[in-house]
């Protein structure tokens, strides 16, 4: 079963990051097959940014994305972009302090990342926050493999918060997958 | 060295790694020591690799001021003794070319790793193509054979890293190893093996006295036994036309005759060994596609698609480039009735397939450039279309 994700933004908001976490999570801590490929613009920060991951149970032959079957999206230009390129079971995860017109045909599921993480203290784990919610909603890894992969991809002395982001973005993942989507993190089925 | 320091450097046996890093971890495997080198997208992270982990292993790394000091670094270094590498992208490729004739006509082993962009020129830096096949084989100067290997994924690309270096050192030749800006920042499991599981080759070490040593006599085998410089040895070593003394003949053809067609034949005599490829469901195929590097693996869910809507697909992946795979293609050539040749270029490998295939059967190309792989599906019509 082949799973294709796609994470977008722009540089600096940790877009390869987390598909390189998502990715190491698939094929070192579940044993899944996996590859990761991402394109930037050669700008440190402020440029597009696109990383992507396909995870499968067997031998992957076309390493990147053809149509996603999640797609989260971190700046609205990414999500303008890209939200034609999901299949029509996919869903679609938004920051939706930063994807402001999110209209889709599929489901969409919204989880203020970086709001979030400006709340655990860093905006800068909002991509982390990100891949525990996109763990929750779409279950692309198990949720040992993504702490695992997570702890192993962070600096020591940012373990704690990188976990707290974690395990805060997957329970707003769940409340939105499961429909008891708090005011700051609701699926906006609506829109389709 | 000490296989215990490697092992530490490299660290996990399982890891999740981008093409570049694993071809640095192969030459690390393989006993490479030495690494000079000049930053370029995409291939940086190789530097990167070696920069980090060659200290702790007590090798050396050396960050030169170009692409020709670089490969001139190596060179050098390789006539120590050690096991040498550099990398690099198109661009560098280019300022390459005479040292790489040098590095054949010296017989001195070392491994280039070229992840490939798009030109000509800068072209497309932080993206992946395969403009450079030709340039290989033909790039610098003169009659000569060259050895090149296409890994077609970042597993391989470690795994084709060593047998670089193997290639290198039986047979004294400057080997090449081709990826792309694609599979160079593509990450994948890689799983580093363990020493049982990798033969390595060290080239052969004169063990005549340096009074009867002749620095490049041959016996049977035609590649000459080596004395690194320090050991006591006199080598005289030049890139004009020398005599098994290693002294200048320029203006002898029958020197020359025998140098130029030994450095040949020392490769073609050995192609058994040497090139490698894949055969995907041939035995019964009707339409053949041929790929090499990363489109190998968009063109194996081609073959599983066109085989589930019953066409008769198969592949032939090269992994060896240069030498070309002749006797496979011309092999094959015989049983399908067309060959599909995609190339991220505007058709460079189909002129060698062409060539072998000698009007045998029908050969296309799917050409790609700018950046993109080739997509399963366009390969899928194109075999539609044309079946």
């Amino acid at each position: 079963m082949r799973q294709e994700i796609r994470i977008c933004g722009f540089g600096g908001q940790g877009v390869v990051t987390a598909a390189v976490i998502l990715g190491k999570a698939a094929a070192v801590f579940d044993n899944l097959v996996a590859t990761q490929t991402q394109s930037y613009g050669p700008e440190a920060r402020g440029g597009a940014a696109k990383a992507e991951v396909v995870i499968s149970d067997g031998p992957i032959g076309f390493p990147a994305v053809v149509a996603a079957d999640v797609l989260a999206a971190m700046s609205q230009e990414a999500f303008n972009k890209y939200k034609q390129d999901v299949k029509i079971d996919g869903v679609i995860i938004v920051d939706p302090d930063l994807v402001i017109d999110h209209h889709a045909d599929q489901p969409i599921y919204c989880v203020p990342a970086t709001r979030i993480a400006e709340e655990l203290g860093n905006p800068i784990v909002a991509n982390i926050v990100m891949i525990g919610a996109l763990t929750a909603v779409a279950h692309p890894v198990s949720w040992d493999a993504i702490l695992a992969s997570t702890l192993e991809s962070v600096p020591a002395r940012f373990k704690d918060l990188n976990q707290r982001a974690l395990e805060t973005g997957f329970e707003a993942g769940q409340a939105v997958a499961s429909g008891n989507g708090r005011a700051a993190a609701s699926v906006d089925r609506d829109s389709r | 060295m000490d296989r215990n320091l490697i092992r530490k450097a490299l660290g996990a046996k399982v890891q999740f790694i981008q093409g570049d890093e694993a071809c640095a971890y192969g030459a690390l495997l393989a006993g490479c020591t030495f690494f000079g080198g000049y930053p370029i997208t995409p291939a940086t992270e190789v530097a990167e690799v070696m920069a980090r982990l060659l200290p702790k292993i007590g090798g050396c790394y050396i960050q030169m001021e170009d692409e020709i000091a670089s490969i001139a670094a190596i060179i050098g270094a390789s006539w120590t003794g050690a096991k040498t590498m550099t990398s690099t992208s198109g661009p560098g490729f280019s300022l390459m070319q005479e040292n790489l004739g040098y590095g054949i006509m010296t017989e001195t082993p070392c491994v280039i790793i070229n992840v490939q962009r798009s030109g000509p020129s800068t072209g497309q830096p932080t993206l992946g193509a395969y403009g450079d096949m030709m340039q290989a084989r033909w790039g610098t100067h003169g009659d000569h054979e060259i050895i090149m290997l296409c890994p077609a994924n970042v597993q391989e690309s470690l795994d084709l890293t060593i047998t670089a270096f193997n290639f290198a050192e039986r047979y004294r030749t400057p080997v090449l190893v081709f990826i792309d800006g694609e599979l160079g920042h593509m990450r994948e499991r890689v799983i580093i093996p363990e020493d049982d599981e990798i033969a390595i080759v060290n080239r052969t070490i004169s063990n005549v006295s340096p009074d009867e040593y002749v620095p490049f006599g041959v016996n049977g085998d035609l590649v000459p036994a080596f004395a690194p410089f320090g050991a006591g040895y006199h080598t005289y070593v030049t890139g004009l036309t020398h005599n098994e003394q290693g002294l200048p003949r320029a203006s002898s053809a029958e020197v020359h005759n025998r140098l130029v067609r030994r450095l040949a034949d020392k490769i073609l005599n050995n192609t058994d060994d040497i090139v490698l490829y894949e055969e995907l469901e041939t035995d019964d195929c009707e339409i053949l596609l041929v790929s090499y590097g990363i489109t190998a693996g968009v063109c194996r869910d081609v073959v599983a698609t066109a085989r589930q809507r019953g066409v008769k697909v198969g592949m032939l992946r090269l992994i060896t480039i240069w030498p070309f795979a002749e006797e496979a293609v011309a092999r094959l050539a015989q049983q399908v009735r067309m060959m599909i040749v995609s190339e991220m270029n505007m058709g460079q490998i189909i002129h060698p397939i062409r060539e072998a295939v000698a009007g045998r059967c029908d050969v296309r190309l799917i050409s790609k450039i700018g950046g993109a792989l080739h997509m399963p599906a366009e390969i899928m019509e194109a075999v539609e279309q044309w079946r």
